[in-house]
């Protein structure tokens, strides 16, 4: 092994993000601090969750770690090169590199476009390879992501929520990432939809080495993919550590809290309710 | 004896393919002071069973049950003003996104204040003053300010306590909820969670609870119905289908729980059924 390949995939240091918050009549203009001092860092083929309730910065985190939005404060490396993107408009190779599935997958597709053009997009926008060959990549996509051959032709709506969800995913596999940013992807699925999904995303994380950054408020889905867990609240990283060690002894008040809130489906604590709930009603 | 009472419901849709069964031959009942939760995947009819009894499917639907009573009044062929009378004031529902429930274009204030001059008959001072009481009572913080607020400037936590608010202002002996919690937060979910069952035992009210998540159910019910593609598939109190599921689709839902992944994959409800089969 060389040098290189033990780098992390994706490092952040001290990455801060400030969202301008325009002044009115009434108010002047400020900012709001949305990151503030976020460090991390991903080995190849490992999975780190972000976890954190709605405001708390996680899109935000996910959408500078995709390459999306320029961060205002710190140091991106991907691969162990900084990225700036800011300053230097990232080409196909970078993008190639990094891909990003979204939460509703009822948003995230053009409901004009078919599933194989959806796929092949961004093959015509960052190769310069021929259309058969674009045709071929496409057609077995599709097939290892779980779907049918004579899906290539359909336009979204002609799909479940699961189903739309790994056409989302194929979509970002298409360019041959080494990591995969994934904004609350099953958050918006029922339940054994769920399951199938996160199997989906176990099975690809194996067969091609990927990188996982998965941002997700369930703490259950957490346990079940993550290797490494960072848990966000306004904009600060309460708490990082291995998934063995946070969900044994989460150490912050907020960790702790997201887990009082998590529902509990063992048998002992389903029991305890039904009788606290008998012994209210007799007194 | 039962508060709501259905048997042998079935819901058909008309459809330009021919016509659809969405909910076949389902019964629910529900006692006073009950939690009943209704589980389901999407597709599996538990919100439109719910819809038939409030009476508002869409004209292509075709509504049957051999018995649908509502307090031992038979409620399956009301007029339009009987229904009105019932709806919204006995019986009353919240959904699933807060934030679409709630028109934009007027005040919170103004839409639980329309809701107790018209099925109350409150003067506008006396609404104002029950709004502002409502809202104490479902946990919004700054009443005074937040009651001229519009639903945009207010979060979706906040949107649902709104709704709340509506659905309990004429004291209901019965509250609907479909998909309460789905569109929130874990923490949000657990302070909304805990304020329905509050409500629920301080005004006595009867709940049914239409789920898919299974956490909900474990923290809420008394009695669970697990429906799939429209049919019953289990019906019992929530201790025993947590401990002993009977029908292999419960089984195959409770293993789906990620909690309850045991090796690398997680089992899903069709794996699950092509076991049954094998066996």
């Amino acid at each position: 092994m060389t040098a290189t390949s033990l780098a992390p995939v994706v490092e952040g240091r001290g990455i801060v993000q400030d969202y301008a918050v325009p002044g009115s009549l009434f108010a002047r203009a400020g900012k709001v601090r949305a990151l503030n001092g976020i460090d991390f860092a991903v080995d190849k083929g490992k999975t780190l969750a972000i976890v954190g309730e709605s405001g708390s910065g996680k899109s935000t985190l996910a959408r500078i770690i995709a390459l999306i939005d320029a961060p205002s404060g710190g140091e991106l490396r991907i691969d162990d090169h900084p990225v700036d993107i800011a300053r230097k408009r990232p080409g196909p190779a970078l993008r190639s590199k990094v891909q990003m599935v979204f939460q509703n997958p009822y948003g995230s597709l053009n409901p004009r476009q078919k599933i194989g053009n959806v796929l092949m997009e961004p093959l015509v926008i960052n190769t310069d390879m021929p259309a058969s060959e674009r045709r071929d990549r496409a057609e077995a996509m599709i097939k290892k992501v779980g779907l049918q051959p004579e899906h290539f032709n359909r336009y979204p709506h002609m799909f479940s929520g699961g189903q739309r969800q790994r056409i989302a995913i194929a979509r970002a596999l298409m360019l041959n990432p080494s990591l995969l940013v994934l904004d609350e992807p099953v958050s918006a699925l029922d339940l054994s939809v769920q399951a199938q999904v996160l199997n989906l995303l176990a099975d690809l994380q194996d067969e091609f080495d990927l990188t996982y950054v998965f941002v997700s408020h369930d703490l259950s889905v957490v346990r079940y993919i993550a290797d490494e867990v960072m848990v966000i609240s306004k904009g600060e990283a309460v708490e990082q550590g291995s998934r063995e060690a946070l969900f044994a002894d989460p150490q912050h008040p907020y960790t702790r809290a997201l887990f009082a809130a998590t529902p509990v489906t063992d048998v002992a604590a389903i029991r305890a309710r039904v009788e606290r709930r008998k012994a209210a009603r007799a007194g | 004896m039962a508060l709501l009472n259905i048997k042998n419901l079935t819901v058909k849709f008309a459809t330009a393919t021919g016509s659809f069964t969405a909910v076949d031959g389902i019964d629910v009942h529900v006692d006073r002071g009950e939690v009943l939760a209704i589980v389901g995947e999407s597709g599996s009819g538990k919100s439109v069973s719910m819809l038939a009894v409030m009476g508002l499917l869409p004209d292509t639907a075709t509504i049957t049950a051999d018995e649908m009573t509502y307090d031992g009044r038979d409620i399956s062929d009301l007029s339009a003003t009987e229904r009105r009378h019932l709806i919204g004031r006995e019986i009353t529902m919240i959904f699933q996104e807060p934030v679409a429930s709630l028109n934009p274009s007027f005040t919170v204030g103004f839409q639980i204040e329309e809701v107790l001059r018209l099925n109350l008959g409150l003067s506008r001072h006396e609404a104002r003053t029950r709004a502002l009481d409502l809202f104490r009572a479902v946990g919004i913080p700054d009443p005074e300010t937040k009651i001229d607020a519009y639903p945009h400037q207010m979060s979706g936590g906040q949107c649902q306590r709104v709704m709340i608010a509506i659905a309990i202002a004429s004291n209901p002996r019965l509250l609907i909820a479909d998909e309460p919690t789905t569109a929130l937060d874990v923490t949000i979910q657990k302070q909304i969670l805990d304020l329905l069952m509050k409500l629920q035992e301080d005004f006595g009210m009867a709940l049914i609870l239409i789920t898919h998540d299974m956490g909900v159910v474990a923290e809420t019910a008394d009695r669970v119905v697990v429906q799939y593609q429209g049919k019953k598939m289990e019906e019992a109190d929530v201790l025993s289908l947590f401990e002993a599921p009977q029908s292999p689709y419960t089984r195959a839902l409770l293993s789906a729980l990620p909690e309850h992944a045991t090796g690398d994959r997680l089992p899903t409800v069709s794996d699950f059924f092509s076991q049954e089969v094998a066996r």
